[in-house]
């Protein structure tokens, strides 16, 4: 359950931000988030979060492609209308394989890349007029935010992230 | 300083003696006289025809246009189609006897420049890997840079050998050596081979191997000396860097032109009446991922044996990565060579596959499945391609499926579908693999493994992927 108060650190330079996630992750205070504007290489692994297993779906996704591919140039050339195009033999899917290649992989690849793209979207509840979540524009700009749930222990938790180099730190009630 | 385990280098001494033996015995067993041919061929014959045959076949052979008093009514069809076609027979047997002696004197002829060209083709690969991480001036692998130095050492001997073997074979590999196949008067004038003569004639032929080879190496051996040179230079004295990053971008253009003619003279020729443009590339493509995967495959076993401790599982990630990457390559271009051939189906071109497919169908779709599936299925996943059995696994395919490669290029012009993979070929394969080990890991053994004046070796030392 996410916590009713949270507490927003600010930073201005990644490194001290990835100084600060491993010390907060240290003392064992859980990060709910944090908002960078640009990928910081390593956050990920610092800060815990499992590997994602896109590349996963977007094989699979491939797999589809290639079946789709197959069952449908076997059954518009090869089953249901089988006819003599400039002597290509279509007796069998596998005389005339060379010739669906370009489209196997091409709807492989079509079906791996769309499926995956549209998946990270779902996942990372991305769509057109969704309403932006972050919570300080500068995150966009030059800005680092980390924040940290508040269980009671508030006066604490600013004492370090203030020694960990926080040049803003504010409290959020997020219930409203 | 690398010192070369004395396993194995009895190792290799045992390859070199055992794959001489077998070579030697290929010699031996392929010197049959053209009545020895004939029965073997009667023998095969008889063994086709007898015994399977049980299902009983009738004929209706017309002998004459118009009459039909001599028609025969046979309850086998093979007898009855040998006796309508018997004088055929008997003249046409004498021809294919003597072509069927011709394939069996080639076969070991074939096997040795098979492998020859195979173990060649892997050196050469690599170095065209050294110059372009020279050229691309890669942060990565220059603590991979010795073991590449290590393997390319076998670019001179290797490609003498090939001549060598090319030189001694004559006709027996590349059938335009035959003068008699150039010379009007000859029965076995051939228009066609004659209107390649310009390119394709003996002493030429040998020039050019000379030249590209020396080329080559050259450029491998002045890089490696400016490579040692830098190594001893002062800190900031980046002189011999640049002198190999320039000749590096030079060798390149050079290796791209050279490595395309090589192609066509040295395999493309064993056929003469075929021809396909892109074939420089579908060669490079083959030698190119062998070279990266003994690169991968050589690191391996050094850094197992604790003499490359700087080197990481990111450097492994990224050799599997090309290694990956590269088979596709090869794929694609061993597809488009196929396809667009299949595809217009113009006799001139297509016989080429014709006896592939016919003759070949196992090594040569086989080669498909080892080239490009098994890398495709082994090395897709990131997490696989740091774990060194894995790639070593991966790696022992693709360089067997290499081989056949080669095989399939060379064999169907000289031996056609009397091949088999036997003593004579692995004999080979042994004589040149020991060969192969012998001279590279003795290079190795004469610098450090670490170019330690490489202005890129640190963040080499440090690279993390």
């Amino acid at each position: 359950m996410e916590a009713s108060k949270v507490i927003h650190a600010i930073y201005t330079d990644d490194d001290v931000l990835m100084n600060a996630v491993k010390k907060v992750k240290a003392e064992r205070h859980h990060i709910e988030e944090i908002y960078t504007p640009f990928p910081v290489h390593g956050l990920d692994k610092a800060m815990g979060l499992a590997p994602t297993r896109i590349a996963i779906a977007s094989f699979m996704y491939g797999c589809v492609g290639l079946t789709v591919a197959i069952v449908m140039m076997n059954f518009i050339m090869i089953e249901d209308w089988p006819q003599n195009i400039g002597g290509k033999p279509s007796f069998s899917y596998i005389e005339n394989m060379p010739a669906f290649v370009p489209i196997m992989f091409e709807l492989t690849v079509f079906f791996a890349a769309h499926l995956m793209v549209i998946t990270f979207y779902l996942r990372s509840r991305m769509w057109p007029f969704k309403k932006a979540e972050n919570p300080d524009p500068r995150t966009t700009d030059d800005h680092f935010l980390m924040e940290v749930a508040v269980h009671g222990n508030e006066n604490e938790l600013s004492e370090l992230l203030k020694e960990t180099g926080a040049v803003e730190i504010n409290l959020i009630d997020k219930e409203h | 300083m690398y010192t070369f385990s004395s396993k194995l280098k009895i190792f290799s001494i045992v390859l070199i003696i055992l794959g001489a033996l077998g070579v030697a015995y290929g010699f031996m067993s392929s010197h049959k006289s053209l009545d020895e041919v004939k029965e073997m061929i009667a023998h095969e014959e008889a063994g086709h025809h007898g015994g399977s045959h049980d299902t009983e076949t009738k004929a209706h052979v017309v002998a004459g246009v118009e009459d039909h008093s001599d028609n025969a009514h046979k309850a086998n069809a093979h007898d009855a189609l040998a006796d309508a076609h018997s004088d055929a027979e008997a003249h046409h047997g004498d021809e294919h006897a003597e072509h069927v002696l011709h394939q069996i004197h080639n076969r070991p002829y074939a096997a040795l420049y098979v492998a020859a060209f195979f173990f060649f083709m892997i050196a050469l690969g690599a170095l065209a890997f050294y110059g372009i991480q020279w050229a691309a001036q890669a942060g990565w692998s220059p603590v991979l840079f010795r073991v590449m130095e290590g393997i390319t050492a076998y670019v001179l001997p290797g490609g003498l050998i090939v001549l060598l073997v090319a030189f001694l074979a004559g006709d027996h590999i590349f059938v335009w050596m035959n003068p008699d196949m150039v010379d009007p008067s000859n029965d076995k004038y051939d228009a066609l081979v004659a209107g390649k003569e310009s390119w394709l004639n003996r002493p030429w032929f040998f020039i050019r191997g000379l030249i590209f080879l020396g080329g080559w190496v050259l450029y491998r051996q002045f890089a490696r000396k400016f490579s040692l040179a830098q190594d001893n230079a002062d800190i900031n004295d980046n002189r011999n860097f640049k002198k190999t990053f320039r000749i590096s971008a030079a060798f390149l253009v050079f290796y791209i032109y050279t490595e395309s003619m090589m192609s066509w003279d040295w395999i493309m020729s064993v056929d003469p009446h075929w021809f396909s443009t892109l074939f420089g590339w579908y060669v490079f493509a083959s030698m190119f991922v062998s070279g990266i995967t003994v690169i991968a495959m050589i690191t391996m076993y050094l850094k197992s044996r604790g003499h490359l401790p700087f080197v990481n599982d990111s450097h492994l990630h990224d050799l599997a990565k090309f290694m990956f990457a590269i088979s596709i390559f090869w794929t694609y271009l061993w597809f488009s060579q196929f396809m667009l051939i299949w595809y217009s189906n113009i006799p001139e071109e297509v016989t080429y596959f014709v006896t592939r497919f016919q003759d070949y169908q196992l090594p040569f779709l086989g080669m498909v499945a080892m080239n490009f599936v098994f890398p495709l299925l082994l090395l897709m996943n990131s997490d696989y391609k740091r774990i060194p059995w894995f790639v070593v696994m991966a790696g022992i395919v693709i360089l067997c499926g290499h081989y056949i490669d080669v095989f399939n290029m060379i064999m169907p012009a000289t031996v056609g579908d009397r091949w088999y993979i036997g003593i004579p070929e692995i004999g080979s394969v042994m004589l040149f693999a020991g060969l192969f080990i012998f001279v590279v890991f003795t290079a190795l053994t004469k610098a450090p493994l670490l170019a330690k004046g490489n202005p890129f070796i640190k963040e080499s030392e440090h690279f993390h992927y």
